[in-house]
């Protein structure tokens, strides 16, 4: 059984099929790429993987437990956390302290302890503050742990919402597009991270349509097209497909 | 030396306007003190809408909800101190403990389906809820006494001790909000306080990191509610007279203006705020018939150009986010 097992997952919005009938099998440990031209259904499938939109039908089972329709916060508590494609900065809040929200579920404690501040309290919010150093120091931006988080340039939010998100301690990182919108630099940068972070033993599940990024750090990839599942296969493989070069990477292809 | 050291570096360049703040409110206490009278009645009300405002802070500022209907949780502290007290003959501090256990549950029992709603639809139903709360007080004649109002209610005070005294009243008050501040600025630096502010700006953020938004949005709700009960109880005490006007639409107008004079989010803003918008009258009173004008446009003035509130000017109500090492 795959760590991640998705199975005839479908999405209708009204007349739209905007999934059609996807299955696939994300191996623990894996870092496993969804591709796809832009409409093919890429974040719709995310959204339902991770509970933000309820499937018309289909299954989706997480280390061995159905998901399917499970609420956001409980599929993240399971160990299945998700970045944005729109980032989704707390705003006002710190750089460090976004982080620490990250922290959320490996952290205890509700109003009465924070009123009286008991010894494992306070040494909880130390250990938070070095995990949030540490993590912030990883992506690259221990730096910028003091600013505002919204003053951050936009590549590096992206980044942020990665430091995050591994907060969270992941078995299983969903990032949506994290390079949408940066520059060659910035992508080469999130690219480490990400290896990192799957070199950390978490499984990723990215999406991207970035597809140099993808053929180069992937192990596996699922390639969309019109809400289908077209191909699946490793980098090479998916680079030679007929089908993909015709859907998505068009003549384009040589050059890359 | 040491002292004055860690002060300046804990609020960094913004420690001369804090202390600057802190010496303006100890030289307008006083002040209060030492002239007396209606002043010290102006400052009382502060105090109490002060209160009301930090629990308001906790729903609009730090988890940024809309609410238009804390005044309902006012009235039923207002009222429920009222009747335990002069129909049952409980001591005052009981009876408003009982009366924030009860506005307590109502929220609960409200907020439950209300907080379902968002943005503007959660406005209305808030507002309704306050008007709802308007409408029962004036009716429910044999219980609230209707527009008549419930007077004789009793001073402050535990046992024999009772709080009579205006002065005494005022440095009461003071304690209580104090002590309202101090547990908004914990609360608020913590992992509750944390969550509350990440779904103040992004709820599918907050979701995805696995904040139960619900139950947050819930749990602050009820903070405020707690707060206004609380405050309701507060002014039936020290006034020793309400009404269903006291705990009226402009007891809202009257919060909101505090909150974003003060500042909405910050931990110190609902108490400047509410000291600051209740001697503006006072002082605007000079201009004769124009003073409706000048309140006006002093808001105005501020929103404009502090639009992040008065405490913001001396970084008052800055969280401690700024030093990682603040926790030692």
């Amino acid at each position: 059984m795959a760590f991640l097992s998705v199975r005839n997952l479908t999405k209708r919005f009204s007349g739209l099929t905007a999934n059609n009938d996807i299955s696939l099998d994300v191996p623990e440990g894996s870092l496993f790429a969804v591709i796809g031209p832009n409409g093919a259904g890429k974040t719709t499938f995310f959204n339902m993987v991770s509970g933000f939109l309820a499937p018309t039908a289909g299954t989706i089972e997480f280390a061995g437990t159905d998901v399917t329709r499970m609420r956001q916060d409980k599929i993240a508590a399971m160990g299945l956390i998700r970045t944005f494609q729109l980032v989704q900065m707390f705003q006002g809040m710190s750089v460090a302290e976004n982080v620490e929200v990250g922290c959320h579920l490996r952290t205890r404690g509700g109003v009465g302890s924070a009123l009286v501040r008991p010894p494992w309290l306070r040494r909880q919010e130390a250990e938070l503050r070095a995990k949030a150093h540490e993590l912030l120091g990883f992506v690259g931006l221990g730096a910028q742990a003091k600013m505002s988080a919204e003053l951050l340039p936009y590549g590096q939010q992206r980044l942020l919402e990665v430091a995050r998100a591994m907060a969270a301690e992941p078995r299983l990182l969903l990032l949506d597009e994290p390079a949408a919108g940066l520059n060659a630099h910035e992508t080469d940068a999130l690219a480490a991270v990400i290896q990192q972070i799957n070199a950390r033993g978490v499984t990723v599940l990215l999406i991207e349509h970035d597809v140099g990024l993808v053929t180069r750090i992937a192990h596996r990839i699922a390639v969309l097209d019109f809400g289908c599942k077209i191909a699946e296969g490793t980098p090479d493989e998916i680079k030679r497909h007929p089908d993909v070069i015709a859907a998505y990477l068009g003549t384009e292809t040589t050059d890359a | 030396m040491t002292s004055r050291d860690t002060i300046f570096t804990r609020l960094g360049r913004y420690g001369y306007f804090a202390v600057g703040g802190a010496i303006f409110f100890a030289l307008l206490f006083a002040f209060v003190f030492v002239r007396g009278g209606y002043l010290l009645t102006v400052m009382q009300l502060a105090m109490i809408y002060g209160v009301f405002c930090i629990g308001l802070n906790f729903f609009m500022g730090y988890t940024g909800q809309a609410s238009f209907g804390q005044n309902a949780f006012a009235a039923l502290g207002g009222y429920g101190t009222a009747v335990l007290c002069v129909q049952f003959g409980w001591e005052p501090v009981f009876a408003l403990i009982a009366s924030m256990a009860i506005a307590g549950i109502a929220s609960v029992i409200v907020g439950y389906p209300t907080l379902r709603l968002r943005g503007h639809y959660l406005a209305m139903a808030t507002f309704a809820l306050g008007l709802i709360t308007y409408d029962i007080s004036v009716q429910w004649t044999s219980v609230t006494q209707g527009y008549m109002g419930y007077s004789g209610i009793p001073p402050l005070g535990i046992g024999p001790f009772t709080i009579e005294d205006e002065r005494m009243k005022l440095v009461c008050l003071m304690v209580i909000l104090l002590f309202g501040l101090w547990v908004s600025g914990r609360l608020r630096n913590s992992r509750f306080g944390r969550a509350l502010r990440a779904i103040s700006t992004s709820e599918l953020g907050a979701a995805a990191l696995g904040i139960n938004v619900a139950r947050y949005k819930l749990a602050a709700f009820v903070i405020a509610a707690l707060y206004a009960s609380a405050s309701g109880s507060l002014f039936a005490h020290v006034v020793g007279f309400i009404s269903p006007e006291v705990f009226g639409l402009q007891m809202v107008v009257v919060t909101f203006t505090m909150l974003y004079v003060g500042g909405v989010g910050t931990v110190l803003g609902p108490a400047v705020g509410a000291i600051i918008a209740s001697l503006l009258p006072e002082i605007v009173r000079s201009t004769g018939r124009f003073q409706d004008i000048a309140y006006a446009l002093a808001l105005i003035v501020m929103l404009i150009y502090v639009p992040k509130g008065l405490s913001a000017l001396g970084g008052l109500g800055r969280s401690r986010v700024a030093e990682p090492g603040a926790g030692s």
